[in-house]
């Protein structure tokens, strides 16, 4: 079971002069497990997650990712995760194609794998017809499922979205977290931020950051049970407010 | 009738942005536009205040004609755009102070107005609104929006972006202002917050899919809608689809929403048929519409 | 008009809080006439040069010391045959050797007619042709001492004189064009920047969805800046005056006038760039390649314009700074009055004019 773990987290602190934004915080999260790391704007989600991924080094406290150390081994965490984010996913002025090409090759893919990787996302996406054109003239929902599934390109251990799926329609937001289930269901482990409560519904489990701390973590049943409320968002207004 | 519009069309080069768009706002009514980025909401909303010209049709603001009366229109509302963030290297005060004299009057004619969404921002009126939280440039925002008493308030996705605790904050704000005179036409993203306005209009790729009370819209789903879930949520939404019957299969939180095709569903059979695909812990069960479902089923 | 204040004390506001910006605007008239007055320059100091003496007699004894006297140039070695013309020049030291020819004196004296070689190293075409054009002086000099002594010979020299410019201070000469760039840049560059800031921002649809007037909003705007600039004018004014001792032979007055019709014409630029700019950035590369550019090539600052090819000199009408530039310099060192520029300002006048109305017409009451 101890094994199972791919990220352990135990203690992290980050402070930036006088103020604490990750205040020693302590998790697990499981092989194959999809966790929805949540918080406010400011609560330190973002810092926390900038640790994880060995862009930021902690002040103190320790953490494992792919069982790779944070302080020590940042370039080594680096090669076995994958990222995601919302405010910069692909290069709008690449196509389909291009975007997948070069992304596979930061990652030391080799061509031929370059090239049937491509044509298995192109495929499963379904972009054969837009394969050769430019990522900006594409919708923003195929844009998100894309930029997801080239996150996935190096088979990572583990992929880091940062509030992927703001603003896309319902059902293109199904489709995206479709994706997200088959990537954990495979066995990759999939680490969600956002501050929209709806998303954490779907994740099997979360935990909320207040003012740098920890403060809740658990299925989101089991929350919304301890709560005595009926979704995510209330759930979040109750811990916020005390 | 606060807000007309009738027959709305507007086009970029080749993108339709609104196709055919028509509704009216009453007095008073807190009007919300519920769709998704690229959905033409904020299109819509730059026509109505007087900042774009429709290619077709027409509308009217408390009584002023979008294209003619312009500039009365332009004295009369208050907007809060989409990426609106103030000025950044203003305090609150002089954000504030600002946006009254251009308006031409002070924050003390009309103060009982913004009162309640004033005092909450106060003790920081001498920080710089770059410096403010998420939540607290959005209550100096709507401020600066209400400081002439407008008579129509447009705000384009002012939640996008903000913790759900300032959320709430600012829906219970726009609840308090209605009974003061004001119609206010609020856009979304958010379809959990369709449910705070009195009447809504599901809005995509330009076109409407509905207009009614949200109550109403979610009465108009006619399926039953079954909640569902296993032991593995990939090979449940796999299964599912593969299932002959099925109408819908849509992921929903911890949930599947699943429909059926057939009037005559028994969600017994469809158990069996998922115990086959070798799921366990499979809970079938009843569950309402949200307007969520409504939107999906309404865009299919 | 309380509008229009509450509008203007926004906008110092804006300017006085970007300290960045702020230091741009008053740091750069200093750093740039400062660079210019000092670093770059067209005048030649103590430049080295080596001397290749065949005769070794009277005569270029006489025109060596000249030369060594002058404050132009030093002598930083001899040389003795013409094999180690090419060596010298190699190791880079020294930029021009002075070959004379052998039995100088003599045949100065009874054929009248002596040879020397000026060899200058032409890597910098300008600095060569100021050290042939000096060293010419100073034969021409000594020639002149000659003919007085003996009165038998009879020789015709041509002689230059410098007016307005005596000592072909190059400061004269860039003080009037870095003035010209920075009101431009100042005024079109910041004025396009701070418009599309608002853009970016999404505080215009607010401004345009408000009873303010297009008008108001642009001479808003605009207004600050106009008050940067000429404070800005003012100092670079004061600061060549006293530090490169820059005369301002005309009137004070005509010269601020003068200005401030060239900051508007700026500023109606400006705004016209910010009319067709959606971002910042964009406000700041049309502001940067199409007018301080053209400012400084083809306004007559650095390169003549009268030695440009016809399409060019066409060209440079239609810029403001070339008659800016023209009327600086008129009214600074010749110290004339309106009635020998009242062309280029009437010229200026009305591309003023012709912007504002452009820029006022082109503002647009909606977002398209």
């Amino acid at each position: 079971m101890e094994n199972n773990n791919v990220i352990k987290v135990a203690g992290l602190t980050k402070m930036f002069g006088d103020f604490t934004a990750v205040n020693a915080i302590t998790f697990d999260v499981k092989k194959g497990e999809i966790f929805g790391f949540l918080g406010a704007n400011g609560a330190g989600k973002t810092t926390a997650m900038k640790m994880l991924i060995g862009i930021s080094t902690p002040t103190s406290g320790k953490a494992t990712v792919a069982g790779f150390d944070v302080n020590t081994q940042p370039e080594q965490i680096k090669k076995t995760i994958g990222y995601m984010s919302q405010k910069f996913a692909l290069y709008d002025d690449l196509t389909v194609r291009e975007n997948i090409t070069f992304f596979g090759g930061i990652y030391g893919l080799s061509r031929e794998k370059i090239k049937s990787k491509a044509a298995i996302l192109i495929d499963e996406l379904g972009l054969e017809n837009v394969a050769n054109k430019l990522v900006g003239s594409l919708p923003l929902g195929w844009k998100q499922k894309l930029s997801f599934s080239v996150s996935l390109i190096h088979d990572p251990k583990i992929v880091f979205l940062d509030e992927p799926t703001g603003g896309v329609d319902p059902i293109t937001r199904r489709q995206f977290w479709e994706l997200i289930y088959k990537a954990s269901h495979q066995g990759t482990t999939v680490f969600v931020t956002t501050h929209y409560m709806d998303e954490a519904e779907y994740c099997d489990r979360v935990s909320i950051m207040v003012n740098g701390k920890i403060e809740a973590l658990d299925t989101p049943k089991k929350l919304k049970e301890r709560f005595k409320v009926d979704n995510m968002n209330d759930v979040f207004l109750k811990l916020a407010r005390g | 009738m606060s807000i007309i519009v009738s027959n709305i069309s507007k086009s970029y080069k080749k993108v339709k942005a609104l196709q055919n768009i028509s509704f009216n706002v009453k007095s008073d009514e807190i009007f919300g536009l519920i769709g998704p980025d690229g959905a033409g909401k904020t299109t819509l909303f730059r026509i109505l205040t007087t900042l774009l010209i429709a290619n077709k049709g027409a509308a009217s603001i408390a009584g002023f004609d979008v294209i003619t009366d312009y500039k009365s229109i332009r004295k009369n509302v208050g907007y809060m755009p989409g990426k609106f963030s103030l000025y950044q290297d203003l305090t609150v005060q002089e954000n504030l102070q600002f946006f009254a004299t251009i308006f031409g009057t002070t924050l003390e004619e009309n103060y009982d107005l913004i009162k309640d969404i004033y005092i909450q921002i106060e003790p920081f009126k001498n920080r710089r609104a770059g410096k403010l939280s998420g939540g607290m440039k959005q209550k100096l925002a709507l401020c600066c929006a209400l400081i002439h008493k407008p008579k129509v308030l447009f705000l384009d996705e002012p939640t996008t972006g903000v913790d759900p605790v300032s959320r709430k904050e600012f829906w219970e704000m726009l609840k308090r202002l209605q009974g003061k005179n004001i119609t206010i036409l609020v856009s979304t993203p958010y379809m959990d917050e369709a449910a705070l306005c009195d009447r809504i209009a599901l809005i995509q790729d330009g076109q409407i899919l509905e207009i009614a009370t949200p109550e109403a819209i979610v009465k108009k789903y006619s399926k039953a809608i079954y909640n569902l879930s296993a032991n593995n949520m990939f090979e449940l939404i796999n299964s599912l689809k593969e299932y002959k019957h099925n109408h819908s299969v849509y992921p929903f939180g911890e949930f599947v929403h699943y429909t059926d095709c057939r009037p005559d569903f028994n969600p017994t059979e469809l158990k069996v048929f998922l115990e086959s695909k070798n799921l366990t812990n499979i809970i079938i069960e009843r569950t309402t519409a949200t307007i969520e479902d409504t939107f999906m089923e309404l865009s299919k | 008009m309380k509008r229009f204040i509450g509008f203007i004390k926004k906008e110092f506001y804006h300017i006085f809080r970007d300290k960045r910006s702020l230091f741009i605007l008053f740091g750069m008239p200093i750093a740039q006439i400062l660079l210019f007055g000092f670093a770059i320059t067209n005048e030649i100091n103590n430049v080295d040069i080596a001397i290749l003496d065949h005769s070794k007699d009277a005569a270029t004894k006489e025109i060596i010391n000249k030369i060594a006297a002058s404050k132009y140039f030093s002598i930083h070695q001899f040389i003795e045959k013409e094999d180690d013309i090419e060596a010298v020049f190699k190791k880079g030291k020294v930029k021009a050797v002075l070959n004379f020819e052998k039995d100088f004196s003599k045949n100065l004296i009874k054929e009248n007619n002596a040879k020397i070689q000026v060899i200058t190293d032409a890597t910098d075409p300008n600095t060569a042709n100021t050290i042939s054009n000096y060293v010419n002086a100073i034969l021409q000099n000594y020639l002149k001492e000659q003919n007085k002594s003996s009165a038998q010979v009879y020789q015709i020299v041509s002689q230059t004189h410098m007016v307005y410019n005596p000592e072909l201070k190059s400061v004269y000469m860039f003080v009037p064009g870095v003035m010209t760039i920075i009101l431009m840049l100042v005024s079109a560059m910041m004025t396009s920047i701070s418009i599309t800031r608002e853009k970016e921002l999404g505080t215009m649809e607010i401004l345009l969805v408000s009873p303010l007037k297009p008008i108001q909003v642009i001479v808003g705007k605009v207004f600050p800046y106009i008050f940067l600039s000429i404070i800005n004018a003012i100092v670079i004014v004061v600061l060549s005056i006293f530090i490169f001792k820059m005369p301002v032979q005309g009137s004070l007055f005509l010269l601020a006038m003068e200005s401030v019709l060239f900051i508007i014409t700026a500023l109606a630029l400006g705004i016209l760039i910010s009319t067709i700019s959606a971002t910042q950035q964009t406000a700041m590369m049309i502001s940067l390649m199409g007018l301080m550019l053209p400012v400084i090539l083809l306004s007559g600052f650095i390169f003549p314009i009268a030695s440009m090819p016809l399409p060019l000199q066409i060209i440079s009408n239609i810029i403001p700074a070339k008659w800016f530039i023209i009327i600086l310099k008129s009214i600074m060192l010749k110290g004339v009055g309106l009635q020998y520029v009242w062309k280029e300002t009437l010229i200026l006048l009305g591309m003023a004019v012709f912007f504002i109305g452009l820029s006022v017409k082109k503002y647009k009451i909606r977002l398209e």
